[in-house]
């Protein structure tokens, strides 16, 4: 380029009312509004996307852990066991026992009530059920396994308390005193392994008590476990909640002591339990495994003892009923519409109608179904074949809409030839044209189940609220479905059931996902482009 | 209902039944020359089976909704003034338990019971044999006409045909015959609730609380009632908690639809529409669930360390939670309009010189704003009418206020658990449920209708 060419365009520049300082300061303004709105529609749709993440990973994450379990398989004493009558035995008796005795040194009866709480309540009914399928068991041991309480379940899944264990190297030596073990460590032991500020300043303040609010202390002396209520700056002094306290000797080596960071006061399992619980984990009796007590069983007042099955039936009887009666009438009206219907204002008044239906609050069609299925016809209350009939009238306006959909983008070269070799317009319309818009009509009615099996409030009116604990075996027996177990489990306070929740939605979101899967596969696979 | 089953099932095997024997009576009627018949003979088949059973068909089901409330006015009316003095909840439980007497589940105990119980079996009796003795020569009436009436000559296809048409009018019936029961039932149920309770106090009353409410008759009970069913905390609860969804999703939701619409490639495009429908997608008990069990603790916790009192059932959490699930309604119904705008609007306010942003906020957004007001309208409406959120994460005592750290509650609320676990459904209680319902239905249905209507003029403004 030379100097005038140059020197010609910088004249030009400069005479430009666009390329002033002022114009290039506007430009420059403008360039950036732009770069900001474009970064505030990123930020808009990284913000729904984030919801959606952190609401299915918080779910994803509390339910995983209900699907396994951990179950106790102790020795059982099945001496009185009636083995013409295995219906009659005293199962409840067998469980308690059983567990005591893995505790003998346990006298108190406020202790054995508690280490008996640690199998589920429901134990003795799956130990009957179980022994009824499999009496030959009896002669085998460790032949059944048992639900471990919902706590003992949640501490071993480390949902109760974390803690932290520290082998103190120097050596202690015990004194045991009654029901009282003291523990005298070399001076400056204790505060290698204890926080700075737990362990008392100098041997001449009062030993300092632990309390329920404080953190928990167990000190592990060969077999015996003692919680410690007091601690000086070298001695720690607690009774003995495992294991035989005067058999220890006079001086031990290796105390490992554990300190469990969530205060007893705090958590409802206490540090007794928690010591049992390691102890019958220690002896090999406790196994995790599927937790098939959930996956097979109906509601119930234990977290332990609740499945989704009832539900899962509930909501397939509910949805059979919704689709068989929606799917039928819904096509049907979509053809008389799509196919058939003149344009007058009567078939205007129905499409209306049916776009209003559609955008009508779920729970309005089940004050509807209160209304008019149970009051005036009289209908069982938490019936699925009631709940099927409200579901089908919600569905219906979308399945009409998408059938017709699907109708309408069908060629009418179809119809045309159909009629030109002879059909009669319904032949036309079911020969020829209905086949091919199958897949999108089929599309629609899933995602319209789908819609259906997710819908809570109208069947909460039509009482499928009902606490059901058998499997619902027939279109008229009491049921409840997945979404509603959800919501009544969402207000029971115990954690386990929390964790119950987050896995009945899991269920949920799979049948949802298979479902929508489906349909957007049959599209793919089938759907046609004229 | 096992007994319907059954009955349906015995109403296809016939139907079948009829279907081949008709099917073999064409083919022998028409010997080997097939083409002598004027319809093929799957027609001659379905056509018996029509008229043989379709009538019989439809008395069955007339009968299935009638028969009982038919007999439960016959024996009242046998009852006579002896039912007429008992007070009417009782009338129901005599009337049930009579019923279980005449079936035999149960024992009587009084003398009249004991006589409805037996007015309950005559008519049992009467009205079976009766029935089946109508169905039967329905029936064979049926059978007869059409086994003579099949023959080659016959147009057994347009009967058929006609039937079918029938039917498909019928099922596109359906949807009005929904619409209409659900605002006769409403409006009904309401009624008799505004016999209790004054409709003005109703509407503009300022204290809701309908656990005190008072039974029975009488202008003093009504204007008890009319005190403690006075419907505007709910109402602004309902109207806070959509106030906040909508805050919450119309500029997420306008938003994206704009960035998706104009600025994402096709291929952020094709992964980050389907993300927003799945948020659609998921069932709103999930989102209550999150609202109830993690969103508002989080606010609690959060409120109480910067020293503000959040309630544990706060109408921010619920209308948070609520406004996340609306969003892709408004993002999908938005990236439609916006869609629809032609794209000779861009190019020219590009040709003038425009940058992109410009253009939207200039050009774009006012072309499609009657149809974002509406998107926004529908969305609004899905808010109000949402349940299962409000029910497990909004509280129940309905608070006259306007601080979203407060409990407020909402209709659905009030709804659920008014009727939930109630069975009685005379009481003042559990009729609010279906006047708050009939509010419900009303609004959401004016701001349907209005929407959509904006949407289609729009359209057409455009195509």
């Amino acid at each position: 380029m030379t100097d005038q060419l140059m020197s010609q365009y910088a004249t030009a520049e400069t005479r430009s009312i666009h390329t002033t300082s002022d114009a290039r300061g506007r430009l420059k303004r403008r360039y950036r509004s732009e770069a900001n709105f474009k970064a505030l529609g990123v930020a808009a749709l990284a913000t729904a996307i984030l919801f959606l993440v952190v609401l299915l990973s918080s779910i994803v994450w509390k339910g995983i852990p209900a699907f396994v379990y951990n179950f106790a398989s102790l020795p059982l004493d099945v001496a009185g066991v009636d083995r013409t009558d295995l219906a009659k035995a005293n199962y409840d008796g067998i469980v308690k026992a059983a567990i005591r005795a893995q505790f003998p040194e346990l006298t108190s009866r406020g202790d054995t009530r508690l280490v008996a709480s640690l199998m589920s309540s429901g134990a003795p009914t799956v130990l009957r059920d179980q022994v009824q399928d499999d009496p030959a068991g009896l002669d085998r041991a460790g032949a059944y396994s048992l639900p471990i309480s919902d706590f003992a379940d949640l501490y071993l899944k480390g949902q109760i308390s974390s803690s932290t264990t520290s082998t103190i190297a120097a050596t202690a030596t015990v004194r045991v005193d009654g029901d009282k073990v003291t523990l005298t460590f070399p001076a400056g032991a204790l505060a290698t392994v204890l926080a700075a500020d737990a362990v008392p300043a100098n041997a001449a303040t009062p030993p300092r008590q632990l309390l329920a609010t404080d953190l928990s202390l167990l000190v592990y002396v060969g077999d015996v476990v003692v919680k410690a209520d007091g601690l000086t700056t070298t001695t720690v002094s607690g009774a003995a909640i495992l294991g035989d306290a005067t058999k220890l000797p006079a001086s031990v080596n290796a105390v490992r002591l554990r300190s469990l960071v969530v205060p007893e006061a705090s958590r409802k399992f206490s540090d007794k339990e928690i010591v049992w619980t390691d102890a019958l984990v220690e002896r090999g009796y406790v196994r995790t495994g599927f937790n098939w007590i959930f996956a097979t069983k109906g509601a119930s007042r234990e977290a332990e003892m609740a499945g989704i099955l009832g539900a899962v039936i509930g909501s397939a009887l509910t949805l059979i009923v919704t689709l068989a009666l929606a799917f039928p009438v819904g096509v049907a009206a979509a053809i008389y519409l799509e196919e058939f219907a003149p344009r007058n204002r009567w078939t205007t008044f129905i499409e209306v109608n049916i776009n209003n239906l559609a955008a009508v609050p779920s729970i309005v069609f089940g004050l509807l179904g209160l209304a008019v299925f149970l009051n005036f016809f009289g209908f069982e209350r938490s019936a699925p074949y009631v709940g099927g009939f409200v579901l089908a009238l919600m569905t219906l306006p979308t399945i009409i809409i998408a059938s017709r959909v699907a109708l309408r983008s069908v060629p009418p070269s179809i119809r045309e030839g159909a009629l030109g070799i002879g059909a009669s317009r319904l032949q036309a319309v079911f020969h020829h044209v209905l086949p091919l818009a199958m897949p999108g009509i089929l599309t629609g009615a899933i995602i319209g189940m789908a819609r259906a099996l997710g819908e809570t409030a109208p069947l909460l009116m039509i009482g499928m609220v009902a606490f059901v604990v058998d499997l619902p075996n027939g279109f008229a027996s009491a049921a409840t479905v997945l979404p509603v177990q959800i919501y009544m489990w969402a207000d029971f306070p115990e954690p386990a059931f929390e964790q119950r929740t987050s896995a009945g939605i899991l269920v949920l979101l799979v049948f949802l996902v298979a479902m929508n899967l489906t349909a957007i596969i049959l599209r793919r696979r089938f759907e046609r482009r004229w | 209902m096992t007994l319907g089953l059954i009955a349906l099932l015995a109403f296809a095997a016939a139907a079948a039944i009829l279907f081949v024997v008709g099917m073999q009576r064409a083919n022998a009627l028409a010997g080997a020359q097939i083409s002598s018949l004027h319809s093929t003979p799957v027609y001659h088949g379905s056509f018996l089976a029509i008229v043989s059973l379709f009538p019989a068909f439809l008395l069955g089901l007339v009968w299935a909704a009638v028969s009982e409330p038919l007999a439960d006015f016959v024996v009242v009316r046998g009852l006579g003034t002896d039912f007429d003095a008992l007070a009417e909840p009782d009338r129901n439980t005599l009337l049930r338990f009579a019923r279980a007497v005449a079936a035999g589940t149960a024992d009587a105990t009084s003398e009249i019971q004991q006589r409805a119980a037996d007015l309950f079996q005559r008519i049992d009796q009467i009205s079976t044999w009766g029935i089946a003795a109508i169905l039967a020569v329905l029936i064979l009436g049926g059978l007869v006409f059409g086994w003579r009436a099949i023959a080659p000559a016959y147009r057994a296809r347009h009967v058929v045909e006609r039937t079918v048409m029938a039917l498909l009018i019928a099922a596109s019936a359906v949807a009005i015959v929904t619409t209409l029961g659900i605002v006769l039932s409403l409006i009904f149920e309401s009624i008799r609730f505004f016999e209790k309770v004054p409709f003005f106090q109703f509407l503009f009353g300022t204290h809701w609380s309908p656990q005190s409410a008072f039974e029975g008759a009488g202008a003093e009970t009504s204007a008890r009632n009319g005190e403690v069913f006075g419907a505007i905390p709910v109402f602004t609860g309902t109207l806070l908690i959509t106030a906040i969804a909508i805050f919450v999703a119309a500029p997420i939701g306008l938003m994206s639809a704009i960035y998706l619409s104009e600025y994402a490639t096709p291929r952020v495009r094709s992964i980050a529409k389907p993300l927003l429908e799945v948020l659609a997608g998921i069932p709103t008990v999930v989102y209550g669930f999150f609202a109830a069990l993690t969103v508002a603790p989080l606010f609690r916790q959060f409120g109480s360390n910067i020293g503000l009192d959040v309630s544990s059932e706060s109408a921010l959490a619920a209308g948070l939670i609520m406004g996340v699930m609306i969003i892709p309604f408004v993002s999908s119904l938005s990236d439609d309009v916006i869609n629809a705008v032609p794209q000779s609007l861009r190019d020219g306010s590009a040709g003038l010189g425009a940058t992109k942003s410009e253009t939207i906020q200039k050009v774009i957004i006012p072309a499609a704003l009657p149809g974002i007001v509406s998107a926004l309208m529908l969305a609004i409406s899905r808010a109000i009418g949402e349940t299962m959120i409000v029910v497990m994460a909004a509280g129940l005592a309905a608070n006259l206020t306007a601080n979203p750290l407060d409990a407020v509650t909402t209709v659905t609320v009030q709804i659920v658990t008014l009727l939930v676990g109630d069975q009685e459904f005379d009481s003042a209680k559990t009729l609010a449920a279906f006047a708050l319902g009939l509010v419900l239905f009303c609004v959401t249905l004016v701001l349907n209708i209005v929407a959509l209507q904006v949407i289609r003029k729009y359209r057409e403004q455009y195509d």
